[in-house]
Formats: structure tokens, C-alpha cells, sequence
């Protein structure tokens, strides 16, 4: 895996051939606007429904080992 | 009977069960009998045959304007109660309480879920290889892949198990498989179609898609899926809507041939670069005018690319902890021990080395030397694509450096492999729409059968109608009928 990951990053690095001085970063391409919403209360997702994937859940919680075990 | 169904078009089909001389619910059923028939592994669920009647029966009345068609859908899209995996053993056995926001509003316009596709495990791939459950094989040649990361779904497509489907692009997971199977595919500009419940890879450049029979196909899914939607606040929709394309020629449309995706690719095969020059050929024969053009920063696409997907990756794929669904690896353990043993056990080879890059990527120390820089390359790669733009309507490449390569030929090899994305990771990047329609067939480099070249052409952002329309003519210039070998009625 280490021997992989070297060869992409030596392909990676082709970069730096580039000048990019003075340009700007691109995080997104779309421009937008901010999308609010009416701060309204409305019913969030039934508990039992959420809780129904997760592999432990008890108490109407998820269940996990605990950090001291 | 049912073998010629399996040919329509989705359109054509419509047309009929408009016109009364097909039934809704035979076509679907047909299509139900078929998947389950599947004999490439192109998909990982399949809706129980036949489909569970609604209306009359007399199979007119299914909600327009889809009409209870079927669609295959990739294996990345939430559908409730339905397992959902995205091709990865973390999420065996998962059912979503919810439904893609792209599904509802395939089956608010009148389709019906066929089947989930298979898939590279979370869409890191480009040959369904990286898939949990196995690959999925190309219908043309059963010894080789079908691309991916949406391989089961352009294979499913081009097989005829499914009348059409969707699938997700990053960077170039509809348009890569869609060229090595010989179907179309298009992926939107960035924020033409919600994301919500698409399980995320990439969050600045995951965009869903139609795989198609042809461009009119992909309009009419397109036409369903693409809006704003409340859940995905980046997706603002296609102002005016898709309008289905007429063009009938293809006078006055400038066409640019960026040298550095065509001619000087790495890794173009000879028979590839045949097929996309004779396809030119026809191009200019039917009046379209082309002409070389540069883009000079898209070498350095994959790059970029392979800093920044991975980087969003490893923060999107945190979520898999083994808490809240999926699998968790048990055992007498501390919670530290647990995350540890669910994620080993869960995650593909593929998809710990996207983790780890990214990581890297995003380390204190090297973050401006590798994210830093990729965002700047995307930012130049966008600007080569705007001016490239102010000469031309549309840009022309070949989808693919290759046709489709044999099971195994590049897993051991991951930088072989992202090279199957060299020529549609640019458009990604700069989040621009393009779609892929088959060309022609070629012979691999080293000889081999004849397999199906894909043509990606790329358009401006938001103008997927005029692409769609500039593709529809194309595609009847071109005028492809071949199928694969044992196939077609």
C-alpha cells in the first residue's frame, strides 16, 4: 500500500510545475446564493425510524462499547 | 415479443402506451423478468417479478408522463426500506427510512425502481472491480469490465435488463462506463439535480445522471430529476427547464477539439484515436464546423483530482463508525478498538487509500502544498474552459483513452486505472455538463474484439438543452447500430 500511494503522489505533485501565484482557490464551481428557510418548527425524523439501521441501540439511544472497556 | 419490447427506446415506448398499442404494466414486467435474468452482475437488488398492479389493469393509467416505466438505479441512491450499500460491505444490509430526492421525483413522474445497480465501492473506481459484491462484466465481452464507478448500470442498459437508468458522476462515473458499454451518458452541470440521499464521495463534485438508449432518453430523465430541492442547498435546478431534443443538423455549431484531451492524451489507444477522427469526419461532413483548441491546464486534471476527491472522502466517509448504521465489527472491545475493527473489516482496499490521501492532503503542513494547490488548478482549469467557451459551442474529446480493458488488467495498478478518467475528470472539476454517446468500435492496442468508443461532447454550464440538442444530431449523423456479439432481436 505504501509503495501505491508514493506513485500517486508522485503523479500528484506534477503540480508544482504549474505557477499559480496570485490565483485564487476554487472550493466550489457553481455560484450561490445563501438558501434560508422560515424558522419553523415542524416534526423532525420518528426516533424508532433512525434508531432501526444501527447495529446497537437501546433506551431510545445508540449503543456503544464503552471508551474505558 | 418480449425480446423486441427490450429494444424500444424509453420514448418510443411512452409513445405506445400513449397510443394504446402498449401496455404499461407488459412493458414493465418484461423488464422485471429480465433483471432477474441478469446474467453480468449489474445488479445487487431486484424488484420481485412481476410488478404489483396499480389502476385498471388495463395498464394506460399509470401516472404520466412516465407511465410506470422501470428504472435501474445505482446502487448509491437512497430508497426506502430497499437495501442500500453503495457497492460497500460497511453498509450490508442497510435500509434508508428515506428516499433520494432523484428517485422521488423519477417516481412522482411516473417510473417505477426496477433495481439497484452495482457499483465501485462508494464510486471509487472506473471498472466496478472495487465493488463488495463482486464485478459487474461488460455485455460485449464478459472477460472485461464495464467501466465504472456506474458499471452496472450502463451494462445493465446496454444488455437490456433495464430500459435506462441513473448513476452518479465524479469524475467521469456515468460518462466512462457508458463509452466502454456503448450506451449514453450525461452527466449535468453541477447542481442541476439534488443531491440529498446520494450517498457522498465527493461533495463538491457528485452530480447524478441518466444512462440511456439514446440522447431523447436522457433528456426525458433528465427532464424528471433536475430541480432545486429544499434538502441539497447547493442544487439550484436548470433555469427553463430541458426541452427535448429536434436538432436536425448540424450547421453553425462551432465544435473545439482540445488537443490536450484528443491528440496528446496519455494513454490514447490508436484504434480510439481512429474512431474519434472519423467521427470528426462526419461532424464536419454534416456542416458542423471543427477546429483544434486548447485547454491548457487539463493535463494536470487528474492531479487535482486525486487531491481533492479524496480529501472531500475522507471527511464524507467518517460517518462510517459502525454507531448509527451498516456494520459494526463486535467483540469484547473499547469504542477506539470497535471504529478500528468496523472500518478494516468494511472498507476496500480502494477506499483506505482514498482515506489516507486524503488525509495527507488535508494535514497540518502539507494541506497548502496538496489542497491548496488543486483548488488553485481547478480554478485555472475552469478559466481554460470559459475561454475555450467564447470560440466554441461545444468542446469534442474522446471519452475514454481506451475501450473497455480486460477484469484484473489494472487492479493492481491504482494510477492505471485513474488514467480511465483522464479525458472527463477536467469537466468535472470545472462542474461543467457532458454528456457520452457511442461512436464507433475500435480494437484495443494489442488487437482483440471490436468494443464501443464513446464521444463525450462538453457544453457551458447550465446549458444542457442546446448539449442535448447538439448530441441528438450527432448521434443521428452517426447513425450506430451495431450490438454486441449474441445480442439484439
Amino acid at each position: 500500500m505504501s509503495g501505491e500511494l508514493s506513485g500517486i503522489l508522485d503523479h500528484v505533485e506534477r503540480m508544482n510545475e504549474l505557477d499559480l501565484d496570485g490565483v485564487q482557490p476554487t472550493s466550489h464551481v457553481v455560484e450561490l446564493e445563501n438558501v434560508l428557510r422560515a424558522d419553523e418548527p415542524r416534526p423532525s425524523w420518528p426516533r424508532d425510524e433512525v434508531l432501526e439501521p444501527a447495529p446497537d441501540a437501546a433506551e431510545g439511544a445508540f449503543q456503544v462499547p464503552s471508551p474505558q472497556a | 415479443m418480449s425480446a423486441e419490447l427490450l429494444e424500444l427506446t424509453v420514448g418510443e415506448a411512452l409513445r405506445r402506451i400513449d397510443g394504446g398499442e402498449l401496455s404499461a404494466d407488459e412493458y414493465a414486467d418484461a423488464y422485471a423478468e429480465a433483471a432477474a435474468e441478469d446474467e453480468l452482475n449489474a445488479y445487487l437488488w431486484t424488484r420481485e417479478s412481476p410488478f404489483a398492479r396499480e389502476g385498471d389493469g388495463t395498464g394506460r393509467t399509470e401516472e404520466p408522463p412516465l407511465r410506470g416505466a422501470p428504472v435501474a438505479v445505482k446502487d448509491l441512491f437512497c430508497a426506502e426500506g430497499i437495501e442500500t450499500t453503495a457497492g460497500s460491505r460497511i453498509l450490508e444490509g442497510y435500509r434508508p427510512p428515506y428516499t433520494a430526492t432523484a428517485v422521488r421525483r423519477l417516481e412522482e413522474a411516473g417510473a417505477r425502481l426496477l433495481g439497484k445497480t452495482n457499483m465501485d465501492e462508494f464510486g471509487m473506481g472506473s471498472s466496478t472491480e472495487n465493488s463488495g459484491y463482486g464485478p459487474a462484466l461488460n455485455p460485449w465481452d464478459r472477460t472485461r469490465v464495464p467501466g465504472g464507478s456506474s458499471g452496472g448500470s450502463a451494462a445493465a442498459v446496454r444488455d437490456r435488463t433495464a430500459p435506462w437508468a441513473i448513476g452518479t458522476d465524479t469524475g467521469g462515473s456515468i460518462r466512462q462506463p457508458a463509452a466502454l458499454c456503448g450506451v449514453v451518458g450525461l452527466k449535468p452541470t453541477y447542481g442541476a439535480i439534488s443531491r440529498y440521499g446520494m450517498i457522498a464521495f465527493a461533495s463538491s463534485l457528485d452530480q447524478c445522471g441518466p444512462l440511456t438508449r439514446d440522447v431523447t432518453d436522457a433528456a426525458l430523465l433528465l427532464r424528471a430529476m433536475e430541480g432545486r430541492d429544499g434538502c441539497d442547498s447547493t442544487s439550484v435546478g436548470i433555469a427553463g427547464g430541458i426541452e427535448l431534443p429536434t436538432r436536425e443538423g448540424l450547421e453553425g455549431l462551432r465544435f473545439g477539439v482540445p488537443r490536450e484531451l484528443s491528440a496528446e492524451a496519455e494513454g490514447m489507444e490508436a484504434g480510439v484515436a481512429a474512431t474519434f477522427e472519423r467521427a470528426l469526419s462526419t461532424i464536419r461532413d454534416l456542416g458542423g464546423e471543427v477546429d483544434e483548441c486548447a485547454l491548457p491546464h487539463s493535463a494536470h486534471g487528474l492531479s487535482a483530482y486525486y487531491v481533492l476527491a479524496p480529501a472531500e472522502a475522507s471527511a464524507n466517509l467518517a460517518r462510517y463508525d459502525g454507531v448509527r448504521y451498516g456494520l459494526r465489527a463486535d467483540g469484547e472491545v473499547e469504542l477506539g478498538a470497535m471504529y478500528e475493527r468496523t472500518r478494516s473489516r468494511g472498507f476496500g482496499a480502494e477506499v483506505k487509500r482514498r482515506i489516507m490521501l486524503g488525509t495527507y492532503a488535508l494535514s497540518s503542513g502539507y494541506y497548502e502544498a496538496y489542497y491548496g494547490r488543486a483548488q488553485r488548478v481547478r480554478t485555472r482549469i475552469a478559466a481554460d474552459f470559459a475561454s475555450a467557451f467564447e470560440r466554441f459551442d461545444y468542446l469534442l474529446t474522446p471519452t475514454s483513452p481506451t475501450v473497455a480493458f480486460e477484469l484484473g488488467a489494472r487492479s493492481d495498478n491504482p494510477l492505471a486505472m485513474y488514467m480511465a478518467d483522464y479525458c472527463t475528470v477536467p469537466m468535472s472539476l470545472a462542474g461543467i455538463p457532458a454528456i457520452s454517446i457511442p461512436c464507433g468500435l475500435a480494437e484495443p492496442d494489442g488487437g482483440g474484439p471490436e468494443l464501443p468508443v464513446g464521444l463525450q461532447i462538453a457544453a457551458p454550464a447550465f446549458t444542457e438543452s442546446g448539449l442535448l440538442d447538439a448530441a441528438y444530431a450527432v448521434e443521428r449523423a452517426l447513425g450506430l447500430t451495431a450490438t454486441p456479439p449474441g445480442a439484439g432481436p
